[in-house]
């Protein structure tokens, strides 16, 4: 057992229940540590993009250079050296169309691990009944698989890796990258824009419903290095979507970044659903290790009386910086953000969302459920713009705390600013405790005090978690269970 | 013939202070007690004891379920051991739907006993079945616990989780208060249908009025954390002609 293994099995008996922590031994090529222009070409030459795309990377490399990190979150970590840590991390393996048989066995074992079955007759031959997933597997920096993809082309819907989508379907690509989320939006989009590697695009044509949902699957797994994805999804015209995200990392004992930019942009009555169960190790009790998550998403309500739908359960991670967001700027178009936000040990969220009412008789929703416990520390911060032409605009947002403990805080900053005096902006906000009665009242009925947290606690949720589909509900509740075991004694 | 429940000279502490001062109560499987008193003679706190209410320290005294020290097991093992506590206020809880409650609660104790999970169907058929029983209205055990339910409902739905839950042991705290009289009479058969040979009751009361539906074989009178009297059913006509003042 060489020496990383070592540390690795030491900080799996420090933390214990962070059952995605292993590693997966396979040979990895790297970029040379660092960030310069060298990596950011270097990046896009691994890929074979085209001129316009490197030029893009370095203008946004310019920008990030002259960018200063955000200070105004609720969240205190050391300073970030960008140079000690690799750009790009991909398992080695032989260019060209990737089928699954040259996918390299390990991989799949890992995805099998978690839980994510890659080979279509397998998810096929599952539960009867059960609905189909096709899904993007990122591996580091690199898709490794993406599976349906002959069944989604016959229904004229694109899933794909976003670096083949730019030898593909390079005019789409190139339109609507950075047109939502654009190069100089902040320091973390920036930096995404100079060094993403792989992420998921998907095109939803028009009046299209997807057949199946899709998800990305992220995995963390070389040391020491970055994650950058890059999502792109578009919804033409009267088309719907489903689309899932879920992420996981190894137990390292050094922080890891991971800075995504993730854009939507939904046209005339199309709708996007997007929902994350983001599960990155979160580091060890006493705050040891963990993924800087730092991610920006937003998606533009264009057309009219379209409508995009933000989902996330968020218990991973060291540090959550995220706020997706809704430009609604279609007539009659909707926004809605649910939220459940866990933090535990020493983890710290500053989480939320920004509905920016441009259109008339927009609408949006936010749900916000945040718990804390250990030593954890949990912000809502969220802002709803009403501009001077919105008229008749409706927005509802709930933020609910639920402290599990006394050496854990919860903070709500909400930030409403309206131009339009037919704005109708209602704001509830409660922070709570587990009263003593609902615990006694759950043990005198026979369950132990984990589960009996773990049930008040998802009773808590169910207003978000009830948008969840179906199949990754349940999951996503398991993991509530998990993220809160130790939190109570 | 080894009993439900005995307890011998039980002292009982809440907050520092002594509320039950040596109370000894032996319950044969079968029997059906009923146990009144006036307020702050310490019914509740003997209901909340016996179910391990953490803060509810005990400071002497013995008691025994089943032969086993009771004492000795935490609440949600108690549960698990056959123990059931109908509420005087049952709590809400928001977002767990009754039904999930129940299916959670019901495979914690079979699970805590080495057996596995009820399976959804025979589930699903035993609740409608005890739903029909309590004249309830199936679709409410789809709402979150007791959240908007009347004193009655809530009252009500402590007795189907008491039909459900199938125990051994049911100590139920004033289940009788806040029912108007024909909610009285459906929780009584809902009471009366968890009677068995082999099952004890524990009924805790203010007033005569349940009694008349439920029959006890035995009514103890309870005054300063102590049972002052016992007697058979009429001793309940009587505190309920005289008061508790002259009886006991």
């Amino acid at each position: 057992m060489d020496s990383r293994a070592n540390s690795n099995k030491e900080l799996k008996e420090s933390i214990g229940d962070y059952k995605y922590g292993f590693t997966t031994d396979i040979e990895s090529e790297f970029a040379p540590k660092g960030l310069n222009e060298d990596i950011v070409r270097f990046i896009s030459a691994k890929k074979k993009e085209p001129e316009w795309l490197l030029e893009w990377r370095l203008k946004a490399f310019a920008a990030w250079q002259e960018m200063v990190e955000p200070e105004w979150a609720q969240v205190k970590y050391p300073e970030i050296d960008f140079q000690d840590a690799y750009y790009f991390a991909a398992p080695k393996q032989n260019d060209g169309p990737k089928s699954l048989d040259e996918v390299d066995p390990e991989i799949l074992r890992t995805y099998e691990k978690l839980g994510i079955s890659l080979r279509e007759q397998e998810v096929l031959a599952g539960v009867k009944g059960a609905p189909k997933v096709a899904v993007d597997a990122i591996f580091d920096s690199v898709s490794v698989a993406t599976t349906f993809r002959e069944e989604l082309k016959k229904a004229g819907v694109v899933f794909m890796a976003i670096s083949e989508a730019v030898h593909e379907y390079p005019d789409l690509v190139k339109k609507y990258l950075g047109s939502i989320v654009p190069q100089r939006d902040n320091f973390y989009a920036a930096l995404n824009s100079a060094v993403f590697s792989d992420g998921t695009f998907v095109y939803i044509p028009k009046n299209t419903r997807c057949p199946m949902e899709l998800s990305t699957y992220f995995r963390i797994n070389a040391e020491n290095t970055g994650q950058f994805e890059r999502t792109l999804i578009i919804a033409e015209e009267g088309s719907y979507v489903s689309y899932l995200e879920g992420c996981t990392a190894p137990m390292r004992d050094k922080n890891q970044l991971h800075a995504a930019v993730v854009e939507l942009l939904v046209m005339d009555y199309a709708e996007i659903k997007y929902s994350t169960v983001q599960n990155w190790y979160p580091g060890d009790k006493n705050g040891k290790g963990g993924i800087y998550n730092f991610v920006t998403k937003r998606g533009l309500c264009k057309g009219k009386k379209s409508k995009i739908s933000w989902t996330q359960v968020e218990t991973g991670s060291a540090i959550t910086w995220k706020y997706p967001s809704c430009i609604l700027q279609g007539d009659g178009s909707v926004g809605e953000f649910y939220s459940v936000a866990v933090t535990n040990n020493y983890q710290q969220a500053d989480t939320g969302t920004k509905m920016i009412h441009i259109g008339k008789n927009t609408r949006s929703t936010i749900i916000s459920k945040g718990i804390t416990t250990g030593k954890g520390q949990n912000t809502y911060r969220g802002l709803v713009r009403v501009l001077p032409k919105a008229e008749n605009v409706r927005n509802f947002t709930q933020c609910d705390s639920l402290l599990l403990t006394d050496t854990s805080g919860a903070h709500t900053i909400p930030y409403i600013e309206v131009k339009n005096p037919t704005a109708q902006i209602e704001h509830e906000a409660t922070t709570s405790k587990i009263s003593d009665d609902q615990l006694f009242y759950c043990l005198s009925r026979g369950l132990d005090e984990e589960e009996a947290v773990a049930m008040i606690v998802n009773g808590f949720c169910r207003d978000v978690m009830k948008q969840l589909p179906m199949e990754f509900a349940v999951e996503a509740q398991k993991l509530l269970g998990i993220s809160l075991e130790g939190s109570v004694g | 013939m080894t009993a439900i429940l005995n307890i011998e000279d039980l002292k009982v502490r809440v907050d520092g202070k002594e509320i039950l001062k040596g109370l000894t109560l032996k319950i044969n499987p079968g029997e059906v007690h009923a146990i009144m008193g006036r307020n702050g003679s310490g019914k509740s706190t003997l209901a909340n004891a016996l179910a391990g209410k953490p803060g509810y320290e005990v400071t002497g005294g013995k008691a025994s379920y089943k032969g086993k020290d009771l004492l000795a097991l935490k609440a949600h093992e108690r549960a698990g051991e056959g123990l059931f506590l109908g509420f005087q206020y049952p709590v809400e809880i928001p977002g767990v739907s009754n039904l999930n409650f129940l299916r959670t609660a019901l495979n914690a104790q079979r699970k805590y006993r080495g057996e596995g999970d009820m399976d959804a169907p025979t589930f699903l058929k035993n609740i409608k079945e005890k739903v029909a029983l309590l004249d309830m209205d199936y679709e409410m055990q789809k709402r979150a616990v007791n959240v908007g339910f009347s004193g009655g409902e809530r009252k009500r739905n402590e007795m189907l989780q008491m039909l459900m839950l199938q125990p051994t042991l049911a100590v139920l705290d004033e289940t009788d208060s806040g029912l108007d009289i024909d909610a009285l009479k459906i929780v009584s058969q809902g009471i009366n249908a968890i009677r068995s040979p082999d099952r004890g009751l524990l009924l805790i009361t203010h007033y005569q009025r349940l009694l008349r539906y439920v029959e006890p074989d035995f009514v103890h009178v309870l005054s300063d954390g102590k049972i002052v009297k016992t007697g058979d059913k009429t001793l309940a006509l009587e505190l309920e002609e005289k008061g508790y003042a002259d009886v006991a």
